[in-house]
């Protein structure tokens, strides 16, 4: 299960994380290291063990089926980097 | 004027109160301090001078009447990773350098309800990932005992400032020891409460089933404070606990002369063993024996799993984060390229330009570990060993009330030391993530120092919800020692 200089590639795609092949391999020495480490768990044996999610085991609260936020597009859209008449502006995605 | 700086927040809230000093003279003392330490500290990313002036004027009128509220005009300082409102929130990353929060977290509503000024947002490992203060954007922080080394992370800024006397009490998030390693390297008090206990709404996430927000402070009184005002359910983080509100500090101030009296006190097999810096193993046996003298027993147990804490939580957190940290795409808010050529390279561009290597390197692992064919392999198992993490400590505490041991396994560390180790430097906090794994109280206090000066702490863990008998555990240590009132040289005067 050798993470190999093609999975950096893939994952950092899968991330969208712009990485060209000097930084690929200085992360995929970081990242065999931390693997190695991390491989230890592989030796424990865990069959019939509830995977803990959450310190607490509680259910997730439900609310009335209500409108309860209030219209704050104006403060919000302050902080993007480009929009226009209330839209946030990417680059043209359809031809 | 020395107490000034020097004083608790117990201690400075009485003296508001009794109209001693206005909050206008103390806030004004404590920016001068912050703005003096700042070339050599570097322990805030935002000074916001004229806003916590305007605080202080405004404490001082509400201390002029019958009712001021708990912490009226004592000043404190955030982790810059709490949103506030119409201030600079950074979380110490070039992706938010210039991100105005558009409103305020639930803790620091909670903290400003009480009345306290905001001097500014302190410095912080980026996201909050780190052991050392050294990701930051901004630059590292220095620890206040000596420059050349770290205050420990990722609430380094929190901590130095605390430290250094530069306010009274800050506030910290704690994922994987965040708050309580950072206390330990620099000779403080750091809470990290039970998990649900105080809102995360308002914090820019990081691992979202292990952030808990908390708080620093000379003593452990403070702290209880602190938490007063940070405490309570809020129904916009659906992990928020609604549980009836509590005085924390309600168990402080008994006066027995063995006010400890049958504590039982479990140490760790594991936690004394090899690895463990000698300095430190000494202090924590000093400790242990002046809680003897409190009346406190100790008793040996076994935590067999908790050796695995740290693979666990490389698996957990990254994978939280690696979700979290999707939101920053350069659309919305935050960092966006000047060049790209189409969508895809915007994101791509972002991204790469306005995370930290330390910050890509966690989405990058949790991307892995969450991808097809390896889920089950690693965040399903990680999740099975946290349970069994979890059991170690219920099966202990049938057999003791609070977990005693190092904080961290060595005092901090040399600035440049551990950073090209990621698993060396993921080392420090073997002591500390357990208890963000399962979700109880754990607290960090000072217990004496190393060869060199450099401070060490002892970490006290205890059961769920039980922080008002944790924080009076610690509160009678510091009742028979003086550890935590400590200066460091050059921040005693």
């Amino acid at each position: 299960m050798a993470l190999t200089l093609d999975d950096v590639h893939r994952i950092a795609h899968l991330a969208r994380i712009e990485i060209d092949a000097v930084a690929a391999e200085e992360v995929h020495r970081k990242l065999l290291a931390i693997f190695a480490m991390i491989n230890e768990l592989q030796a424990v044996d865990t069959t019939g063990i509830v995977p803990m999610a959450h310190a607490q085991d509680v259910m997730l609260p439900l609310r009335d089926d209500a409108v309860t936020a209030q219209d704050q597009r104006a403060l919000f859209q302050r902080l993007a980097p480009a929009v226009e008449d209330g839209l946030y502006l990417v680059p043209r995605v359809v031809e | 004027m020395s107490e000034l700086f020097s004083g608790t927040v117990a201690g400075l809230s009485a003296a508001l109160r009794a109209r001693k000093l206005s909050s206008v003279e103390l806030t004004e003392t404590l920016l001068r301090r912050v703005e003096n330490a700042q070339a050599a500290l570097n322990a805030f990313v935002t000074i916001d001078r004229e806003g916590a002036l305007a605080q202080a004027r405004a404490a001082d009128a509400l201390l002029a009447t019958a009712n001021p509220p708990p912490l009226a005009g004592v000043p404190i300082a955030h982790k810059d990773v709490m949103m506030t409102a119409g201030l600079r929130t950074t979380c110490s990353s070039k992706m938010l350098a210039n991100f105005v929060a558009p409103y305020d977290a639930h803790v620091v509503t909670g903290l400003k309800n009480a009345g306290t000024v905001l001097l500014g947002k302190t410095n912080m490992d980026e996201f909050a990932m780190g052991s050392s203060n050294e990701t930051s954007h901004f630059g590292p922080v220095r620890n206040p005992w000596n420059l050349d080394y770290v205050p420990g992370g990722s609430s380094g800024g929190s901590a130095a400032s605390v430290a250094a006397r530069l306010c009274p009490a800050a506030s910290g998030t704690d994922t994987g020891g965040s708050i309580r390693q950072p206390a330990s390297l620099t000779g403080i008090c750091g809470l990290k409460p039970t998990y649900g206990t105080c809102s995360r709404y308002g914090l820019i996430a990081f691992a979202s089933s292990l952030d808990t927000p908390g708080m620093f402070a000379r003593t452990a009184e403070d702290c209880g404070l602190l938490l007063n005002a940070m405490a309570g359910h809020d129904p916009r983080d659906s992990t928020s606990l609604d549980r009836p509100r509590e005085d924390y500090t309600r168990d402080l101030g008994s006066t027995e002369r063995q006010p400890l009296a049958g504590l039982r006190i479990g140490l760790p097999r594991e936690y004394f063993g090899a690895g463990v810096d000698p300095d430190v193993a000494a202090a924590i046996e000093a400790a242990l024996a002046e809680y003897r003298k409190l009346g406190a027993i100790t008793v040996d147990i076994g935590l067999p799993n908790v050796k695995l804490s740290v693979p666990v939580y490389y698996v957990i957190a990254p994978a939280e984060a690696s979700s979290n940290l999707s939101r920053f795409d350069g659309v919305r808010y935050g960092h966006r390229a000047a060049k790209y050529t189409d969508l895809l390279d915007m994101y791509k561009k972002s991204r790469a330009e306005g995370f930290g290597a330390e910050v890509k390197r966690r989405i990058l692992t949790g991307t892995y570990v969450l991808s097809h064919g390896y889920y089950d392999a690693y965040y399903l198992k990680a999740q099975q060993v946290r349970r069994l993490i979890a059991d170690d400590f219920t099966r202990a505490y049938q057999q003791c009330d609070m977990i005693m041991g190092p904080t961290a396994p060595a005092p901090a560390f040399k600035i440049g030391d551990k950073t090209d180790d990621p698993v060396q430097m993921y080392l420090n906090d073997i002591f500390t993530i357990a208890a963000n794994l399962t979700g109880a109280p754990a607290i960090s206090i000072p217990v004496g120092f190393d060869r060199r000066g450099l401070p060490i702490g002892m970490q006290v863990q205890s059961n769920y919800f039980t922080e008002a008998r944790l924080l009076n555990v610690a509160h009678q240590f510091q009742q028979t020692t003086d550890w935590h009132a400590r200066a460091p040289t050059g921040y005693a005067s």
